[in-house]
């Protein structure tokens, strides 16, 4: 299946065990990146698996937001940097230029670090995305806001103020809404880049029961600065350093038993 | 004992040096507490000069002044309706050309344009705000004007006449190229350079993330702008165009050269007219008596409206800010 | 791996394909047209410096430099005095706006940090920083020129320095912000006074933007003609050493030469608007080059 072998987690009796016998969702396959002439990813290979939680953890700076970036291509938003190598999604080259960069993002949805509400009400800010790539009726829109909203846990909270400004909702709401904007629009993938590094630890705990809750749904990749979360949500983890994937494999394996010493030094806090 | 003698020498020397400290502190201090009040100073007295000097045309005419269209030097006869009208009109044609143009611009520079061009192109078009009020008169008058009425001004001319309404808004009795409209062009130029240059900073000033996180949800370049930037940014940008609009309302030299300068209301864009400014620059020199007061009430209404139009501009731009 | 993995029921893959034609040619609009107004602004200046030139240059000679103004009919002439007294009175206008604008920019950044006051003086400025200069003209008018009775190049100084003040006072303002506090803490920890603190630490910190500051404020008012007209006034002789009487500048020379009958006037005119505007966008690129150099270090 990979390159990588993984060992099925057979002696890991929870839920969280990683199923690398899933299919992969996207194939990464000899990736390089390019800030320039800085060379920030050097020839990456490995699969993310389907409706699991795959975490990239490392040091910063290490090209684990660079390799989140390029799964949806919003690094091309900025001439300077460039993608060589092939990252497959369900079998399409995502780097190729026949893809539409607009609908790939449709297809791989994405939450930031901090709450990014789009000026307009919390409806809208839902509707928008769907509204982009779906023509729906009135009452099927409603339906999928609420869904969206339901998933996101948000619901409760916000059902009465739909029609009031995204902007004034809490940091965890304002996150939690992103997030429903983003499964809103049905994508494939859902890609997490430290979506609670700007939130309180009672909204992180909200949101990493959320992704545990999405998982059904959604192939997933979480980028995180704290290994402690890495360790909660995902079913794989990826260790990078200094643009190197050093190591891959399922996250109870990772954590504790790493093959690499790197991955031993860096977990244990020993660097980094 | 001498070590306390020298202690107290000592703190004595320190006790001069600081108090000298103290006095050119104290006056540096306040000279520039003063310099900064100057600037009020100059305020109120800019106004006071206006109400001052403006007042026996003010109290000769009373609220005739504004109404009447009336300007006969010859009679003694002065009514600032046809200069009020001339100001606001080339002023909004300002605005309706030079608008979209600056937001496009600054759209440009912010979202389209790559990073090694984007500075020798902001560069540029923060030069045409450089470029001196005469010499876009010059252009206007020397250059743009024939061109107008030759490939404009003629043509509209023979299209509309006898239509009703457009046979007399875009009708030129005399196509000479000057006139209301041409003031309103080259005022869209000149304030072009200011409200695209506030725009490119309003939209700089929107976290990347958001417009990353727009992009992120599938949007196309226009629907970042049109959904999402332009929103944000909000009320900053009629910030930008009113302070644009303060501009295009007090420019003086280069309306002076295409304007026309006539005396006369004509409901046809492409007549002559005046504005405030242009009729102030036009007269003062040869002014005298109640035509002196009239004018310097000219500047006064002048004053107030720009004032009012530049303090809610910077009310708006500055709320952004804090935001 | 195989090239496609086994497909999933569950957030099975919807086609591609579904950007709809009327958002890619909004996008596409928006992209040519805001390019297109780029080009015409750019094409705008281009167009107004190639008329220079070739206006310009025709009537462009020695005598340009070395002559008088021309007198009605008179053959040839030059605008030497004019260019003397815009020389002159810019300078006036940016020695009398230096001091004072920097100060009162000082106040606004240091001394009057989130007070009232200095809130109230700073949206004051903005707005006298767009006021219209023909009002200036007017004020100074009323301030100078009635009560010493004539025009003088010591109203046009004044009323080019009011016009200059604003700017020095935002930049220099602007620029001492950006001066971190961790600096004046340190200086005022070694106990030297406030002013010693802003003289030798902030303004040093901060001397490469206010120089610049200045070198547009200069820029700003060198090609001022609105104010002129009713203060320093124009005429055709070299001005008196005292600046009392009018004081012939460039721009009120072009103003008044290029709408002149005479064929020599307008080659005056567009030879006097060549240098002019050469002269204050070579000042504002090198006041910005300077300030990028300054930044880079």
């Amino acid at each position: 299946m990979s390159q990588i072998s993984v060992s099925a987690g057979g002696a890991l009796g929870n839920a969280r065990v990683a199923d690398a016998s899933a299919p992969a969702r996207i194939a990464v396959r000899a990736l390089n990146f390019y800030y320039g002439d800085f060379h920030s990813l050097k020839h990456i290979s490995m699969d993310f698996f389907d409706r699991q939680v795959t975490a990239l953890i490392g040091p910063s700076g290490c090209g684990k937001s660079t390799l989140l970036r390029t799964f949806n291509r919003i690094y091309s938003l900025y001439p300077e940097q460039r993608a060589e190598g092939e990252i497959l999604l369900d079998g399409q080259n995502i780097l190729s230029s026949s893809v539409d960069v607009n609908e790939l993002r449709a297809r791989v949805g994405m939450v930031f670090q901090k709450p990014t509400p789009f000026p307009m009400s919390i409806y809208d800010n839902i509707a928008f995305g769907i509204r982009l790539y779906e023509k729906l009726p009135k009452s099927e829109l409603d339906g999928r806001i609420e869904e969206a909203l339901r998933k996101a846990a948000l619901w409760d909270e916000v059902k009465d103020k739909l029609r009031q400004s995204g902007m004034g909702l809490s940091g965890g709401q304002q996150q939690r809404l992103c997030i429903a904007r983003t499964i809103a629009q049905k994508p494939e993938v859902i890609l997490l880049d430290e979506p609670t590094s700007a939130l309180d630890p009672i909204s992180t705990g909200k949101i990493e029961e959320l992704i545990e809750q999405l998982r059904s749904e959604f192939t997933i990749v979480i980028v995180t600065h704290n290994m402690q979360q890495a360790a909660r949500i995902s079913q794989f983890t990826a260790f990078m350093y200094l643009g190197e994937l050093v190591e891959f494999g399922p996250t109870n394996k990772m954590f504790m038993n790493p093959s690499k010493k790197q991955t031993q030094d860096y977990i244990t806090g020993r660097f980094g | 004992m001498t070590a306390v003698s020298d202690q107290l020498v000592a703190s004595n020397v320190q006790i001069a040096r600081r108090s000298s400290h103290h006095t050119s502190d104290r006056v540096f201090r306040w000279a520039s507490y003063g310099s900064a009040l100057l600037v009020l100073v100059v305020l109120a007295g800019i106004l006071g000069s206006m109400i001052y000097g403006g007042w026996p045309a003010f109290s000769e005419f009373g609220f005739g002044f504004l109404t009447s269209s009336v300007w006969n030097v010859g009679r003694d006869q002065y009514g600032a309706w046809v200069a009020i009208a001339g100001t606001l009109t080339s002023a909004l044609i300002a605005l309706v050309i030079g608008v979209p143009i600056s937001i496009g611009i600054a759209i440009f520079l912010t979202q389209l344009c790559p990073s090694w061009l984007r500075r020798p192109v902001s560069t540029t078009i923060e030069l045409l705000a450089a470029v001196p009020s005469i010499i876009y008169g010059m252009w206007g008058l020397f250059v743009f004007a024939p061109l107008f009425a030759q490939f404009v001004q003629i043509p509209v001319s023979n299209l509309v006449e006898g239509l009703p309404f457009f046979g007399t808004v875009l009708y030129a009795r005399v196509p000479s190229g000057v006139g209301v409209l041409t003031a309103g062009i080259i005022l869209a130029i000149m304030i072009i350079p200011f409200i695209a240059s506030i725009t490119r900073d309003i939209l700089d000033q929107i976290p990347t993330m958001l417009r990353e996180s727009a992009y992120g949800v599938g949007c196309t370049t226009w629907e970042v702008v049109r959904y999402v930037l332009l929103p944000q940014a909000g009320v900053s940008i009629i910030g930008a165009i009113m302070l644009g609009l303060g501009r295009a309302l007090g420019e003086t030299m280069a309306v002076t050269f295409v304007i026309g300068n006539a005396n006369r209301l004509s409901l046809s864009l492409f007549d002559p007219g005046s504005t405030i400014a242009s009729r102030i620059a036009n007269e003062f020199n040869e002014a005298s008596g109640l035509h002196l007061n009239a004018l310097l009430a000219l500047g006064c209404i002048l004053f107030l409206v720009t004032f009012t139009v530049l303090a809610l501009a910077r009310f708006l731009i500055s709320r952004v800010k804090v935001h | 791996m195989d090239a496609t993995p086994h497909q999933v029921s569950a957030a099975a893959a919807p086609a591609w394909g579904r950007v709809r034609r009327s958002r890619q040619t909004a996008d596409r609009a928006l992209k040519v047209i805001s390019t297109v107004f780029t080009l015409l602004g750019i094409a705008v200046l281009g167009w107004i410096l190639v008329m220079l030139i070739v206006e310009g240059t025709r009537g462009l000679s020695l005598a340009v430099f070395t002559e008088t103004t021309p007198g009605p009919g008179t053959e040839g002439g030059g605008i030497a005095n004019a260019i003397v007294g815009s020389l002159v009175l810019t300078f006036l206008g940016i020695v009398v706006a230096t001091p004072i604008g920097v100060l009162a920019g000082t106040y606004l950044a240091e001394y009057g940090r989130g007070s009232k006051l200095a809130s109230m003086i700073r949206f004051v400025n903005d707005i006298l920083l767009a006021a219209p200069s023909i009002l200036i003209g007017l004020f100074v008018y009323t301030l100078m020129v009635q009560p010493m009775g004539g025009y003088s190049g010591w109203a046009g100084g004044v009323a080019l320095a009011i016009i200059a003040i604003p700017v020095i006072v935002r930049t220099t303002e602007d620029m001492l912000r950006i001066v971190p506090g961790s600096l004046r803490e340190a200086g005022a920890a070694l106990g030297a006074p406030m002013s010693k603190v802003i003289i030798q630490i902030s303004w040093r910190a901060a001397r490469s933007g206010m120089v610049t500051g200045i070198l547009l404020a200069t820029a700003r008012i060198a090609g001022e003609t609105a104010p002129l007209l009713f203060t320093a006034l124009n005429n055709n002789f070299w001005f008196s050493p005292d600046l009392m009487g009018g004081v012939s500048n460039l721009p009120v020379t072009i103003y008044q030469f290029a709408l002149a009958p005479y064929e020599n006037w307008r080659e005056l005119a567009w030879a006097g608007a060549l240098i002019i505007t050469v002269s204050i966008l070579a000042l504002s690129v090198v006041a910005r080059l300077l300030f990028r150099k300054e930044q880079a270090r």
